[in-house]
């Protein structure tokens, strides 16, 4: 018998929140147990809750907390194979293999996801364009199906019940294990350079000519229009080579002190993050750049996970929580569909406080998988309601229109229909889905929103 | 130097072979389902880069026990740090309704702990040398309706081990008594309690802290000390009647 308990789950969003009953599992054989004992409840993993919106959360059913089974389960410190259980986050990955000259290949914007989360959603980090996403680099994964069995999948064994757990959000069953290839490094550091862009065209130029480096990825100013829209801090980097040395200043060193102190302890007034704080955030973070172009020896953590210096910095946001969009569209001669979505969140007088631009290489999945090729954008809003959900509503025909795509791992409020025509292959990829669950015990609730689990409507 | 988890799947022990991995020692993990036992033992030696095995235990096999240890120091080396954490909670109702729950309880929590540590100590005694962690609770600092069979075993662990610190001190063997209060296990989860419930990883730290300053009795999370003053002093004629 498990131990249920009603707990209240979230993405990193906050927004929307749902209650449910969750069990955490302390073995792998927990999870078994934790699928007979659910009774006729539906049921879905949650790892570190890092999924923006409602991708991990279940009303009306069960929840299994996987972030105990953090095991590792072999590593081949020649080839650089690791076998980890799911609930093994990319910042544990960091702490045991950086030492020992072994980085993740893909990591997101945050150390704090676990592995079955980082295959559920194929993440994809600064690297896409060169590496592809996470799943590029995942040789098998030991799934947990709806009837109890245990399955390892690749792409020969049950190649479509892999494919389908690919960005399948946890809809296949419960991820249990994966095998990983960890990329070899020489140094901890990276080698980086910023450049200042002044508007949006400079981006695309700056960016044709990075091709070299294997990272890459730009802030940008969402707040100014004109001929300055699109404005940001290009960053690009790559390993560093053996015996580089790191080059912190006056600042980094203050922040290295600070790190271990540095976290949102509550929420914060839903005021503080409104359209002149982020306005003047926006203005103030490109200034602060000079012109032209900065280099330094940094290391990896401020580099990729720049936000994990602020612990639960999502409190900012306040109780009300934040919504993210993403989205990719395809290259296009004029940048047309980028510059719409600008022009449409600047229009509309709402400003995102962080957001970022980044091109995609040639590496798709179909499925459920986000990346393509073209551009990706990312941009936070604090949840101010109606009127954001709206124009959200308005930049989702945009991406629909230019053949793009929206995120579903940062995705709580985009319509069936539109999902749809975003993503074709839906319904190959339900198929395979009910083939594996034809009972629907995997569900989340942005499963039943967007019609993937339950009989299609 | 190898440090000896005994009962290795409690997330607590564990994360006290963390501690120990992180130091270098080579590590022993042991429970009664010893693939379960290997494989946190394949996790530890990835981590740390340290040898580290499983091995299966049964804490109520009482007559392995001597020969247990044998084996595990021809095989290992001589046990530099013994981790006694095995237990188990039982359910009060269950025990007592049916006698023979009650007795797996006590046997559990007391008189397989007092076994396997009579074959640890009389090791340590003869080379005068090493240490034993004994894992008890609060709950054995005062008996409660609410769990009295789980709470004497564990009392009666506390007492076996003042009285082996004192037989051991003499023999420049440390025996450090660990009385925890709530901490997040599945024992806990999902509880609702007044009190905040420890994380597992805090309290490793905590242990092999005071292990290292060379502790014999202690509480954790600290404040349960104060918690235990107050109970402990509760009169009779009160205690007796309240619900705790």
């Amino acid at each position: 018998m498990e131990r249920w308990a009603e707990q209240t789950l979230a993405g990193w969003g906050r927004y929307p929140t749902s209650s449910c009953l969750a069990t955490r599992a302390e073995r792998p054989k927990d999870l078994a147990s934790a699928l007979k004992d659910r009774g006729d409840s539906s049921m879905l993993a949650y790892g570190h809750g890092r999924s923006y919106g409602d991708a991990a959360l279940i009303s009306n059913g069960k929840a299994v907390l996987t972030r105990r089974l953090n095991r590792l389960l072999e590593f081949d410190p020649v080839t650089g194979w690791v076998r980890c259980e799911a609930g093994v986050s990319i910042k544990e990955l960091n702490e045991i293999f950086v030492g020992r000259g072994y980085f993740p290949p893909v990591v997101p914007g945050t150390q704090y996801v676990t592995l079955g989360g980082a295959l559920a959603n194929d993440i994809h980090g600064k690297n896409h364009h060169v590496d592809g996403s996470f799943s590029d680099h995942v040789r098998n994964v030991d799934i947990l199906t709806a009837t109890g069995e245990i399955v390892r999948c690749d792409a020969e064994t049950e190649p479509d019940l892999f494919w389908a757990t690919v960005g399948g959000l946890g809809l296949t069953g419960i991820i249990l294990a994966l095998d990983l290839k960890l990329c070899p490094i020489e140094s901890a550091l990276i080698e980086m350079e910023s450049i200042r862009v002044e508007n949006l065209d400079h981006f695309f130029s700056v960016n044709s000519e990075s091709s070299h480096y294997t990272h890459t990825v730009s802030w940008i100013d969402s707040v100014t229009k004109g001929s300055a829209m699109g404005r940001g801090i290009y960053m690009r980097g790559r390993h560093a080579p053996a015996g580089t040395k790191e080059q912190v200043g006056l600042l980094g060193k203050l922040a290295n002190k600070l790190s271990p102190f540095m976290k949102v302890p509550i929420n914060g007034p839903n005021w503080l993050m409104n359209g002149a704080t982020m306005r003047a955030f926006n203005v103030a973070y490109f200034r602060k750049h000079p012109k032209g172009k900065r280099a330094a020896n940094v290391h990896y953590e401020p580099f990729f996970f720049p936000l994990d210096f602020v612990q639960n910095w999502n409190r900012i946001y306040g109780k009300r929580g934040m919504l993210q969009y993403q989205l990719v569209v395809p290259h296009e001669p004029e940048n047309r569909a980028v510059k719409a979505v600008l022009k449409t969140v600047t229009d509309a007088g709402l400003a995102s406080f962080l957001s970022v631009i980044k091109e995609f290489g040639n590496a798709v999945h179909g499925g459920l998988s986000f990346p393509a090729p073209g551009i990706t954008l990312a941009l936070d809003f604090p949840n101010t309601g109606s009127g954001l959900l709206e124009m959200m509503d308005r930049l989702d025909a945009i991406v629909a229109e230019a053949g793009g795509r929206v995120y579903l791992g940062k995705d709580a409020r985009i319509s069936k229909a539109q999902f749809r025509v975003m993503y074709p292959n839906w319904e190959a990829w339900k198929a395979v889905r009910d083939r594996w669950d034809p009972n629907h015990v995997f569900q989340s609730e942005l499963g039943r929103r967007l019609g993937l689990v339950g009989e299609a409507q | 130097m190898s440090v000896l988890i005994l009962g290795a799947t409690s997330p607590i022990a564990y994360q006290v072979a963390h501690r120990y991995a992180e130091l270098g020692h080579s590590i022993v993990l042991t429970a009664r389902d010893n693939a379960e036992a290997s494989s946190l033992a394949q996790d530890i030696s990835i981590r740390h880069d340290v040898p580290a095995v499983g091995a299966a235990f049964d804490a109520c096999d009482f007559a392995s026990h001597a020969a247990f240890v044998e084996a595990i120091e021809i095989d290992y080396g001589p046990i530099e740090v013994a981790l006694v954490a095995f237990g188990e909670m039982g359910e009060q109702a269950q025990s007592q309704k049916h006698f023979p729950s009650a007795k797996a309880v006590i046997d559990i929590n007391y008189t397989g702990a007092a076994s396997i540590c009579e074959a640890i100590a009389s090791k340590m005694e003869a080379r005068t040398r090493g240490v034993i962690i004994g894992i008890t609770s609060v709950a054995g600092d005062r008996g409660r309706q609410s769990n009295y069979i789980y709470g004497s075993a564990k009392g009666a662990f506390t007492l076996y081990l003042q009285g082996l610190r004192n037989r051991l001190c003499k023999h420049n063997v440390q025996v450090m008594t660990v009385r925890l209060g709530f901490v997040d296990t599945r024992m806990t989860f999902g509880m609702k309690t007044g009190i905040p419930i420890a994380p597992p990883n805090g309290i490793s730290h905590a242990i092999v802290k005071h292990q290292e300053s060379g502790s014999d009795d202690v509480y954790l999370p600290r404040f349960w000390q104060g918690i235990m003053l107050i109970i402990r002093n509760i009169p009779e004629r009160v205690f007796k009647r309240l619900s705790l």
